[in-house]
């Protein structure tokens, strides 16, 4: 299989959302700032939507929206899958409230007197 | 054609826009960047025939989590920088502006401040 | 040194996992069956044009009320996490800037033209791309913008307490309401379907949605007063 054939493959949403996630995977692992670590977090939660909504796509075809009754018929033939896109829509706000969460934490673990770097929490394994 | 293409130029933009979030030394553009990593992949949820989830990416991801990221940073005083640790006073003295004054409440005649 | 081999080899698991996804996916030429019944299906059940939101609100409605519970759980650790007196200002006044005269006279202008514009994305959910949680962000921007540019104020607590305790029962109300008038809970059938295309159509999709809508919206807002630090 020739190099065309091979770049021709590739599915370029797939690509970048793989790509995505692993980055923000390197930042949580090898950063040590608190808030290094939460904008990696958010970096890898849109990687891995990207990714999961790359499954549903076809190319060339378009929107899961119906204009009328009456062409419901031919409509499976030209819409994409709607079912990666419900599960992405859940992902995206879950993701934030997650986000707001290990911020609220990082903002009360300063407010107490505590260091930016996740180093010196060393003491607090169990 | 177009659209593999397009989205394959918004891939090469987010991917070194993330990899220049993580490795700048400065807080405030790795949060600016990860607002701009979600700005390009609500483009790419448009482009893919989602314009449900390319709406919420753009107002969750780009809008909301950057200004969540920007409270966060105020409201633990941290300095801008990946490797300090001191709390700064209060980041809102630091300039010139002067702060606001409790007399002035609800009388907006339009002088200005 | 041996943290970066064994980061190194981390990445490299997570890599060959990606790996067949990237040069699988898409390919497909068809949706799969349970897609193509979803598509087929929605306007002979629910008379409802944005498939998306028959998916999110009926065929999959309790993945939704998951969601709304995750989010209503995020919203009170947020909230009592961050109240005054465990921030350690519990007395102390910051001195906070002036918003400039940009902010405020354009705050002025927005603020109003952003809530009609987010009750029309949740109220047109059905029709339209959008839906309760694109316009309950809408919402909660715009309560962003007010509490940028007037610092000093703050969020009527009793209001946004109010609106988010009686959108999420009202939310289940409408679900037992497709359980006593329909074939289930979050059954939106219970409501008359009117015509494909109108606004009074799809049963209680809308209504369900715009319960969804204001939840979201109040939830947010109070995640953002948490984090400005106005929370008692």
């Amino acid at each position: 299989m020739n190099i065309a054939q091979f770049i021709g493959s590739i599915n370029p949403v797939a690509a970048s959302g793989a790509i995505l996630a692993l980055i923000g995977l390197w930042g949580v692992l090898t950063r040590p700032n608190l808030f290094k670590i939460a904008v990696a977090f958010s970096i890898m939660e849109t990687g891995v939507n990207l990714l999961i909504l790359s499954v549903g796509y076809i190319r060339g075809r378009t929107a899961p929206i119906l204009d009328s009754a009456a062409d419901a018929a031919a409509a499976v033939q030209k819409m994409t899958d709607p079912v990666p896109q419900a599960l992405v829509l859940t992902a995206i706000v879950i993701g934030l409230a997650v986000t707001a969460l290990m911020l609220s934490y990082a903002v009360r673990l300063r407010a107490a007197g505590g260091a930016s770097s996740i180093e010196s929490y060393g003491d607090e394994k169990w | 054609m177009i659209v593999d293409l397009a989205i394959a130029a918004l891939g090469l933009f987010m991917a070194g826009a993330g990899i220049g979030a993580i490795k700048t030394k400065s807080i405030l553009v790795s949060i600016i960047l990860s607002g701009g990593v979600s700005l390009a992949a609500s483009v790419v949820f448009l482009l893919m025939g989602a314009p449900d989830v390319a709406m919420t990416e753009a107002a969750i991801g780009s809008a909301l989590t950057t200004v969540v990221f920007l409270y966060a940073l105020a409201r633990s005083r941290q300095a801008d920088s990946e490797t300090s640790d001191m709390p700064i006073d209060n980041p809102a003295k630091d300039s010139t502006i002067p702060p606001v004054d409790s007399s002035l409440g609800q009388t907006e005649t339009g002088a200005a401040s | 040194m041996m943290r970066k081999i064994l980061v190194a080899l981390a990445l490299a698991g997570f890599a060959w996992a990606f790996l067949p996804l990237v040069f699988e996916a898409g390919v497909i030429g068809e949706p799969g069956q349970l897609a193509s019944s979803y598509l087929e299906n929605s306007p002979k059940d629910f008379a409802a044009a944005n498939v998306v939101t028959a998916i999110v609100v009926s065929y999959r409605g309790f993945d939704t009320l998951g969601e709304v519970a995750v989010l209503f759980a995020a919203t009170a650790g947020v909230g009592s996490l961050l109240t005054k007196k465990r921030l350690g200002i519990a007395g102390e006044k910051i001195p906070m800037q002036n918003a400039t005269e940009v902010l405020r006279t354009a705050t002025r202008l927005l603020t109003g033209l952003l809530i009609m514009f987010g009750a029309y994305i949740f109220m047109h959910g059905h029709l339209t791309p959008g839906g309760g949680f694109q316009g309950g962000v809408v919402i909660a921007t715009a309560v962003l913008l007010s509490l940028l540019s007037s610092p000093e104020s703050h969020v009527a607590h009793g209001l946004m307490t109010a609106v988010e305790s009686l959108s999420g029962a009202s939310y289940v109300g409408l679900g037992l309401l497709g359980a006593f008038l329909a074939w289930g809970f979050l059954d939106p059938r219970a409501l008359p379907l009117g015509r494909i295309g109108a606004l009074l159509s799809a049963g209680a999709i809308p209504f369900i949605y715009s319960a969804i809508g204001l939840k979201v919206g109040a939830e947010l807002s109070g995640i953002l007063e948490a984090l400005k630090g106005d929370r008692e």
